[in-house]
């Protein structure tokens, strides 16, 4: 009972004959082999495989594969996809924002989101946006800082131009 | 966990849509958000043999104002109805329940329409419709008819919808002058479902209750509207003696269960506690503060 689709991954197209029942997450993981999107309850709850659907953060468990047929999807592999790592991987390195890094893909993808529609975020905002994914290492401060950090070294590098597309493309 | 096999259905058209849960009937299912039905099929509490994916059908996206009503249409998702500036100008008990929805990630995607149809007695939606005595039209490819959202909920995940019905359109009048709302929710944390929560809606005429509406969510089979309070603030000025009445009957309309969530008395307590506190907030929202 295979169904054709095409999804772009990353940027790239990619056809694949899939299982109806099949989840977006395994189909990533699985059959294109992108294992940076984690499992990790199984069950709507963590945001471990949160990646971006059109550019919003979907818990990817939780949509079936079918349903991205022609859609674009962002995993965690397109931030640092340059060779150079996203300005929000980088703050989340420097501020300490993860320690077993399960959750840090969800993490960064919810973030990127939050930053592009808000690029100059509270870290009541931050809490909020980041509030469907769950951390049990950091207790979430260094997150905090993490996204802060991100968005103001977003803002200073929009100035330069050849900067800011780098941080546009994903 | 995978979900057991079903074969995949993505109309383009609402017609196409009826047509296919026609030929379906019991074996059919319909998908909005999926926040609710994948996690069920991935347990396989649920197994249906079709889904019928009405995401592709982009004019059932609407949520707009038109001839004294307030529209919802399928698949307007818990993040428009929390970013929407008409229910956060308008309708207060709406606006404050959208935000307190599962977490931001999961209302990027799941549907109110989806979420009535679901009807978990613990479901947000379903209460604040009681609030606002909204009408709820089903949709068939033999036509089409409207239910009250009281007549609506028959039990724990049960509903008067039939298999071959979508949830078309929700009718809520639109909002008048003088009219105030608001919504309160106990969880323990993001994303929990409610311990308890209350919805209140009140239409204020010259200082006194034209209509209330209060829904009570998470303390008893389905969602209830707590109409025994709904009547005794009819008619009447909102002093205290009075707001206090209608909680006390709202906290008697509960019949919550004892869970790891709270006691019996506990979720009682909390009713009424929220019912005076919602009472007073849309009150004050009537009279255009808050």
């Amino acid at each position: 009972m295979g169904q054709s689709i095409t999804v772009t991954v990353n940027g790239e197209k990619k056809t694949a004959e899939v299982e109806a029942r099949l989840l977006l997450v395994h189909f990533l993981r699985e059959k294109l082999r992108l294992t940076g999107t984690h499992i990790g309850c199984d069950t709507t709850h963590c945001g471990a495989c949160t990646v971006l659907v059109d550019g919003t953060p979907v818990k990817s468990c939780t949509m079936l594969a079918v349903q991205a047929d022609g859609q674009q999807v962002t995993t965690v592999e397109a931030l640092a996809a340059s060779g150079t790592l996203h300005p929000v991987q980088a703050a989340f390195k420097q501020e300490h924002g993860l320690q077993c890094g399960f959750c840090t893909p969800g993490m960064m993808l919810t973030s990127v989101a939050l930053l592009q529609e808000k690029p100059d975020p509270t870290d009541d905002e931050i809490r909020w946006a980041l509030s469907g994914n769950i951390c049990r290492c950091t207790g979430y401060m260094n997150i905090v800082k993490a996204v802060k950090s991100a968005a103001a070294q977003m803002k200073a590098s929009a100035a330069v131009p050849e900067a800011a597309t780098a941080s546009a493309r994903s | 966990m995978l979900p057991a096999p079903f074969e995949y259905h993505a109309p383009r058209t609402t017609e196409e849509t009826l047509e296919l849960l026609d030929q379906l009937g019991d074996e059919g299912k319909v998908l909005a958000g999926g926040q609710s039905l994948i996690p069920l099929l991935k347990l396989r509490f649920a197994s249906p043999a079709h889904l019928v994916d009405i995401n592709k059908i982009k004019d059932l996206d609407f949520l707009e104002e038109r001839d004294g009503t307030l529209r919802i249409g399928p698949l307007v998702r818990h993040k428009a109805a929390e970013r929407s500036s008409l229910l956060a100008s308008r309708y207060h008990v709406m606006a404050d329940a959208a935000p307190q929805i599962a977490d931001p990630i999961i209302r990027n995607r799941g549907t109110i329409a989806g979420s009535v149809v679901h009807a978990d007695p613990s479901g947000d939606w379903g209460t604040v419709l009681l609030a606002l005595d909204a009408d709820l039209v089903l949709r068939s490819k033999s036509g089409s008819r409207t239910v009250k959202a009281r007549d609506f909920f028959s039990g724990p995940f049960s509903t008067t919808i039939q298999p071959t019905e979508i949830l078309s359109e929700i009718r809520i009048p639109a909002a008048k002058p003088q009219s105030g709302g608001a919504y309160l929710k106990l969880e323990r944390k993001v994303g929990d479902f409610a311990t308890v929560a209350v919805a209140v809606h009140l239409q204020m005429d010259d200082g006194k209750v034209r209509s209330a509406g209060i829904g009570l969510t998470a303390v008893g089979p389905q969602n209830l509207k707590a109409e025994r309070a709904e009547a005794a603030l009819r008619g009447a000025r909102l002093d205290d003696a009075t707001i206090k009445q209608a909680a006390a009957l709202a906290a008697e309309a509960a019949e919550p269960k004892e869970d790891h969530r709270g006691s019996v008395e506990y979720k009682r307590n909390v009713v009424r506690v929220f019912t005076e506190r919602g009472l007073k907030r849309a009150y004050e929202r009537a009279r255009g503060g808050g």
